[in-house]
């Protein structure tokens, strides 16, 4: 009993960050630009969030709660900003959308291991490669949690989530109800016919870039805060994949995604379970730690026959084509 | 001007202002560029060191350095085999460290003499990367994956499984790595002492330059590189031609294998003699470094990768020297992909910029002519 409500409570916090940033990597896709640049993005994220936090718990002491919220905005901004060099190559200078998503993504390694390190040594005056967070606080929801099985949901849960949730629902709307989500989905299946009606097919694609940029680093920092309690080079675990395997499985689709996203953040939990239960030596988490990635390729191999990428995904957009 | 020189131009200029954007980091960093540049160069054995240690001389250095790079040269090489094809191979990381683990537990830790285990293990490496290219191609072909991440997913599970088998089984009790390969299997003669002074030769260098020129001749001489172009540039028009794209998909990704198991044996039985458990080397990654900016052509590569190995192996001396980061070696890398990756939108620009200029020179022979007749 208590086994199932460990694997719950921390496959959740794993699964939710995954799943924002395959929203992000949605919105990206749906529009028509590839996004293999979310492991670098959220990277990205997680440094301008760690740094912010980092700065701010040294002069404000340790016990506020405010370099917590601080970092997870300053996160987004900064996956934000950093995403307009991935949109700015692909739209701007028309790059082979598979390459830049990869360049963008070791431009990130080099950037935040080089910044950390160096920030560290002429600021804070420290020869480290890392900035301590420490974990997130948990929160009980009081009567929710008292639930069998089912209040696992509400138990010791990151404020992070609940975050993550509300952005998630927005995200939903956004995409599938509102004008600005018709258009975004159609640049990716038609980019021509979004041009013929009068829309904006590179402001529009250049928006959905930059949303999948701030989603990611708020997805970096959440795993900052819970599953490194630090920033350091260790943030680039692939992460960034899973969540693309994660929407491919999704067919491009929020809902199915999220199913995916939770199966990988069950499968990672209940291995690290399994390891302690039996009481096997720390060298056997290795072989735990591939799970989601066995899983990704099983997924993909039995579920890639039926899946449906965006018509234009990945193509250049040239208006002369017509 | 032809494409080639074009090309030139772009990736000498995409060079040069990478090194300058690390020249003003270095500069707000209150440090000297250009002798941290220098650094560099020292640390490669391509300038003379203020001083050196008993038995070592700049050569000593220079060795080393081409030792550094043979395994570079054939990861690089390996990126543009699948790149050729439209495939775009990041698990070069992964296959190097397949090989490099499959060679060293099967060859690297047994007795066999220096001229029966070295041939063994370039085999044994080949082999082994093939193997995994071959399933890499396969999966896109056979269930249209996206290689980038079936192979991604496969680094991190051959990353993971080799930690745990060498923390089981081949740890070293103190440097926490696998334990060291024997002399004799080993790919790189090791501080060989010539004339008084010490050298490592690197044997896969020379297999690397046999590389480059055979790619160089089936890209340009044969049907095989011939199709394996038309499938890059495009798959449909090449399956109307009559091109089997199943199967040069999968024949360019176990070639890129192959290329990348070289890459791994020169690289953990040549250069290194251990394997450090739950690290993926950079190699690979920059390895599209200089498969960008050598443009895909085997003796651009040779040409790109000098110049990137430059950047990473005198890092370490500069990083001693200037008290910078050596990861700023990285950055400015990093920056010669980002410049690289947009050289299709600067070729395209060039290409207008010519074209303009004759269409002016056109017209002002025409009012010219015209002038003429006039008068």
């Amino acid at each position: 009993m208590n086994t199932i409500n460990t694997i719950i409570i921390d496959g959740m916090s794993f699964a939710l960050p995954l799943f924002i940033m395959a929203i992000g990597g949605i919105y990206s896709e749906r529009s028509g630009i590839t996004n293999l640049a979310l492991e670098g993005l959220q990277g990205m994220g997680a440094f301008t969030g760690a740094l912010a936090a980092y700065t701010l718990a040294r002069s404000i002491g340790p016990n506020s709660q405010a370099p917590y919220y601080v970092a997870i905005l300053c996160a987004m901004l900064g996956g934000a900003v950093y995403s307009m060099l991935h949109a700015l190559l692909c739209i701007r200078f028309k790059a082979n959308q598979v390459i830049s998503g990869v360049v963008v993504n070791i431009l990130a390694m080099a950037l935040t291991t080089f910044l950390t390190k160096t920030i560290n040594r002429n600021v804070f005056g420290a020869a480290s490669d890392k900035f301590d967070l420490g974990v997130s606080r948990r929160l009980t929801i009081p009567v929710l949690s008292r639930i069998p099985v089912l209040g696992a949901f509400f138990t010791k849960v990151y404020p992070f989530e609940f975050i993550i949730v509300i952005i998630a629902v927005i995200a939903w709307y956004f995409l599938y109800r509102t004008p600005f989500g018709l258009r975004l989905r159609a640049c990716g299946d038609n980019p021509h016919a979004v041009d013929a009606a009068g829309g904006n097919v590179a402001g529009t694609r250049f928006i959905a870039v930059v949303v999948s940029g701030a989603l990611s680093g708020l997805a970096g920092i959440c795993f900052a805060y819970s599953i490194s309690a630090k920033f350091s080079g260790d943030i680039y675990m692939g992460y960034g994949y899973l969540a693309i395997a994660g929407y491919i499985f999704g067919n491009w689709n929020l809902l199915p995604s999220l199913g995916a996203c939770l199966i990988f953040g069950m499968a990672r939990s209940a291995g690290y379970q399994i390891v302690q239960l039996l009481g096997m030596p720390s060298a056997y988490s290795d072989l735990v730690m591939i799970l989601p990635y066995v899983l990704t390729l099983f997924l993909l191999i039995f579920l890639s026959k039926n899946t449906h990428a965006p018509r234009a995904l990945g193509e250049v957009y040239d208006k002369s084509k017509r | 001007m032809s494409y080639r020189k074009k090309y030139l131009k772009i990736a000498v200029l995409s060079v040069l202002v990478s090194l300058l954007a690390g020249a003003v980091v270095i500069l707000i960093l209150g440090k000297n560029p250009l002798s941290a540049y220098y650094n560099l160069l020292q640390g490669c054995g391509l300038a003379p060191k203020a001083k050196y240690a008993g038995g070592k001389s700049m050569f000593t250095d220079l060795s080393s350095y081409i030792d550094y790079l043979t395994p570079m040269l054939f990861a690089a090489l390996s990126y543009a085999v699948a790149m050729r094809a439209g495939l775009f191979n990041i698990g070069i990381s992964g296959q190097m460290l397949v090989a490099g683990f499959i060679s060293s537990i099967t060859i690297g830790y047994s007795t066999l003499s220096a001229p029966v285990a070295k041939p063994l293990v370039l085999l044994i490496g080949i082999v082994s990367g093939m193997a995994v290219g071959a399933l890499i191609g396969f999966f896109k072909y056979r269930f249209n994956i996206n290689e980038v991440v079936s192979s991604i997913m496969l680094n991190y599970i051959a990353e993971y499984v080799i930690s745990f088998f060498i923390h089981v089984k081949y740890v070293d009790p103190v440097s926490r790595q696998s334990r060291n390969i024997s002399d004799a299997a080993r790919l790189t003669l090791h501080q060989i002492v010539i004339g008084g002074y010490k050298y490592d030769i690197p044997i896969g260098f020379a297999l690397a330059l046999i590389a480059v020129f055979v790619l160089k001749f089936v890209f340009d001489r044969t049907v095989l590189g011939y199709e394996l172009r038309a499938v890059g540039l495009n798959p449909t028009a090449a399956r109307y031609a009559g091109i089997h794209v199943g199967r040069n998909l999968v024949l360019s990704m176990t070639i890129s294998g192959a290329l990348a198991g070289l890459a791994g044996v020169t690289y953990y039985l040549g250069y290194f003699a251990s394997i450090q458990p739950r690290v993926l080397v950079s190699t690979g990654y920059d390895a599209i470094a200089v498969g960008l900016l050598g443009n895909n052509d085997p003796v651009g590569i040779l040409a790109a990768s000098f110049l990137i190995e430059i950047i990473g192996k005198g890092s370490t001396y500069m990083s001693s020297q200037a008290g910078l980061q050596s990861e700023i070696a990285s950055v400015i890398t990093g920056l010669i992909l980002l410049a690289s990756a947009c050289n299709a939108f600067f070729m395209s620009r060039l290409d207008r910029r010519e074209a303009a200029k004759k269409e002016l020179r056109r017209r002002k022979e025409e009012s010219g002519s015209r002038k003429g007749e006039q008068g």
